[in-house]
């Protein structure tokens, strides 16, 4: 009994699944995490999530982009070398538009990406934290971490109630890790 | 979720009955899980082919020099432009697919968007051998780069369009490649839960450890938006940027304004065609008539008539304002592209983008799988065409009718070109085994609100207003994978 680390309900539909995260609210037990093969919409409210910052960084990337571009021109056109074109003037800021969008952009969806991989922690080779193998494929599973809520057989009839199609126990937290 | 239920008046966007999750992930995956068909063999090695015909032609030119290219005193640019702006041009349907139908919330794209991203990602990597094989001595390629150097340092020009376009090309595929990825994590991590041993290895490093939780999918999904929000004018500013290499210069014919708007119609036209190219093909040969339904056939012509008709007032706008200008050098470029020694390309344009696309209005034309895919090619053909015209009609008589010149290609013109090709198929159809074609998690989305059963069992509640279910029952006559007699009883 002690062995048990996570308790698994794993529902075969989405709304089965958010009716069962509803039903163990009601009973106070809390969700350690809940793993979907897609995008659930109003799963974050359920689960008293707050919104994603990452807009916030991806503007702060985007325009040190701006600015990033806009010095680097202004010092090679304007200050380091003036090259005279017919006279023309050296800050020529609409011909510096283009470049500061393109940098613009690049900057803001580098940034962001990184951020997301950072702050997710998702990086080329990381072991992969799986509780349920088929939670990536068709099957969406609520975590329940045994350990602080100890009443099972409770935990189990709620979420077999709200229509899950299996209940599993892991005695490891990620099945993943060999 | 069954919650809200889709107007039953839209047409489903996943066909078939007993259509579960697990049976999306099988029938997507089913190519990249199984050993590769006949089909696949005899089309990776006739592409592979064009790629080592490719190879070599390019090494020649870098070996040889430019002067292997049938290029003269008067006709600077010819095939390798051409080229490059057809693949840039074939590129933007994937991002337009992926960020600006996003934006639009149609869901339709749910199922196209990632091989029309992956298409994007190598027509763009055509597109960038072009540049870089062009510019003669391509070991200083990077001398197109703001870098010190011993010079001075003498800089680049920031008022050129070409350093512009320099850096719009590299933001462009980088971002693409971003976009793409970040949107194939899920779909990797499905394909690593599923395999086992060496594979299961592979396809772990590459999902970069996606589990699936809550938090994950939430800050995912803000990310796909602000990609498609911040791609969106990314890929209008590429080929306003693109048509800026010819719009800027003072060549007759070149220096227009309406450029950079009928550059991109030109691009989104020549894309969606691509995409069709490709996917009524892969849509038969890996069994996903499901997912990848008549609607989004036809949802595509309607598209490409759209655009084919943009590029044709774009024509004969170009045409008057030529007229109108009074300025008889203008007037002399346009009358000699219709009617001087290139008039069979400008017909074979005009022909190819103009009048062909127009069929599309048949319904029985847009809704023909074999017609279709024959236009896509037309357009293609059309659009390889336009650019010909734009480049090598504007240049062939310049201003001293001593050195009027023609073109003629070289074979390594048209190995580079035929070899492009090679490359582009070779590439896609390496990604149809390893990558699933389409966005696993996107269509699961569409399951439950947007699938033929889901729409049945609307029907079979009862609540539908009936005209509305007959219309809709009717609107099911064009697909090829509903079963007609499901819907006889209704």
């Amino acid at each position: 009994m002690s062995d048990i680390k996570y308790i698994l309900g794993s529902f075969g539909d989405p709304d089965e699944m958010m009716h069962g995260i509803e039903k163990l609210q009601e009973n106070n037990i809390s969700i350690y995490d809940v793993y979907t093969p897609m995008p659930i919409h109003g799963i974050e409210a359920k689960l008293g999530i707050k919104r994603s910052r990452i807009d916030i960084a991806a503007f702060c990337f985007g325009i040190t982009g701006t600015c990033c571009a806009f010095a680097l021109i202004y010092f090679c056109a304007v200050i380091d070398w003036r090259v005279n074109i017919g006279g023309k003037p050296s800050f020529a800021l609409p011909d510096f538009i283009p470049i500061m969008f393109e940098l613009t952009v690049l900057f803001c969806a580098f940034g962001m990406v990184l951020t997301y991989y950072a702050s997710t922690h998702l990086f080329p080779g990381r072991a992969p934290r799986v509780m349920d193998l088929r939670a990536t494929d068709d099957r969406f599973v609520i975590a329940v971490d045994a350990k602080d809520n100890v009443e099972h057989t409770v935990i189990d009839g709620l979420l077999k109630d709200a229509g899950a199609l299996e209940i599993k126990y892991n005695e490891r937290k990620y099945i993943s890790y060999e | 979720m069954s919650g809200h239920n889709e107007s039953i008046l839209r047409e489903p966007l996943i066909t078939g009955d007993n259509i579960t999750y697990a049976k999306i992930t099988d029938d997507i995956l089913s190519p990249v899980e199984n050993k590769p068909n006949k089909a696949w063999w005899i089309g990776f090695i006739v592409a592979s082919l064009g790629a080592l015909l490719w190879v070599v032609a390019v090494s020649y030119t870098f070996w040889n020099g430019i002067g292997a290219w049938g290029l003269n005193k008067t006709v600077g640019w010819a095939w390798d432009i051409t080229g490059f702006v057809w693949w840039v041009g074939i590129g933007h349907a994937g991002t337009l697919i992926s960020a600006v139908l996003l934006l639009f919330r149609q869901n339709w794209r749910n199922s196209i968007n990632r091989s029309a991203e992956a298409m994007t990602i190598f027509a763009v990597i055509c597109a960038a051998t072009y540049v870089v094989s062009h510019m003669g001595r391509p070991w200083l390629a990077y001398w197109v780069l703001p870098l010190p150097n011993q010079f001075g340092s003498l800089w680049v020009n920031f008022n050129s369009p070409l350093v512009w376009d320099m850096f719009a090309i590299s933001t462009y595929f980088s971002v693409s490649l971003l976009f793409w990825y970040t949107g194939l994590l899920p779909d990797i991590a499905t394909i690593r839960d599923r395999a086992v041993g060496t594979r299961r290895k592979i396809y772990s490093i590459f999902s970069f450890g996606w589990s699936g939780s809550v938090k994950t999918w939430q800050r995912f999904e803000a990310v796909s938006l602000i990609l498609a929000g911040i791609s969106t004018p990314l890929v209008l500013s590429v080929h306003t940027i693109v048509s800026m290499d010819f719009a800027t210069s003072v060549i007759p014919g070149w220096h227009t304004t309406i450029f950079p708007p009928y550059f991109v119609a030109g691009a989104i036209f020549s894309g969606f065609a691509m995409v069709l190219t490709l996917l009524l093909v892969a849509r038969k040969v890996l069994g996903l008539e499901n997912y990848i339904t008549m609607f989004h056939i036809e949802s595509m012509n309607k598209i490409i008539i759209l655009t084919g008709s943009i590029v044709g007032v774009a024509y004969l706008t170009e045409f008057f304002i030529a007229w109108y200008s009074g300025s008889e050098y203008e007037q002399y470029a346009f009358i000699n592209r219709s009617t001087g020694p290139y008039w069979w390309s400008y017909w074979m344009m005009m022909t190819c983008n103009v009048i062909s696309p127009q069929l599309l209005w048949f319904k029985k034309i847009r809704l023909s799988i074999k017609a279709t895919w024959i236009l896509s090619i037309v357009v293609n053909v059309g659009m390889w065409f336009e650019r010909f015209v734009i480049i090598v009609t504007s240049l062939h008589r310049d201003y001293i009718p001593s050195s009027w010149a023609m073109f003629y290609p070289t074979w390594v013109d048209i190995s580079v070109f035929v070899g492009s090709i090679g490359l582009f198929f070779t590439l896609f159809l390496l990604f149809l085994r390893v990558l699933p074609s389409i966005a696993i998690a996107e269509v699961k989305l569409l399951l439950k609100s947007a699938s033929e059963q889901a729409k049945m069992k609307q029907i079979k509640e009862g609540h539908e207003n009936k005209e509305y279910v007959t219309e809709y029952i009717e609107s099911l006559e064009k697909f090829d994978s509903v079963k007609q007699e499901d819907y006889a009883k209704i």
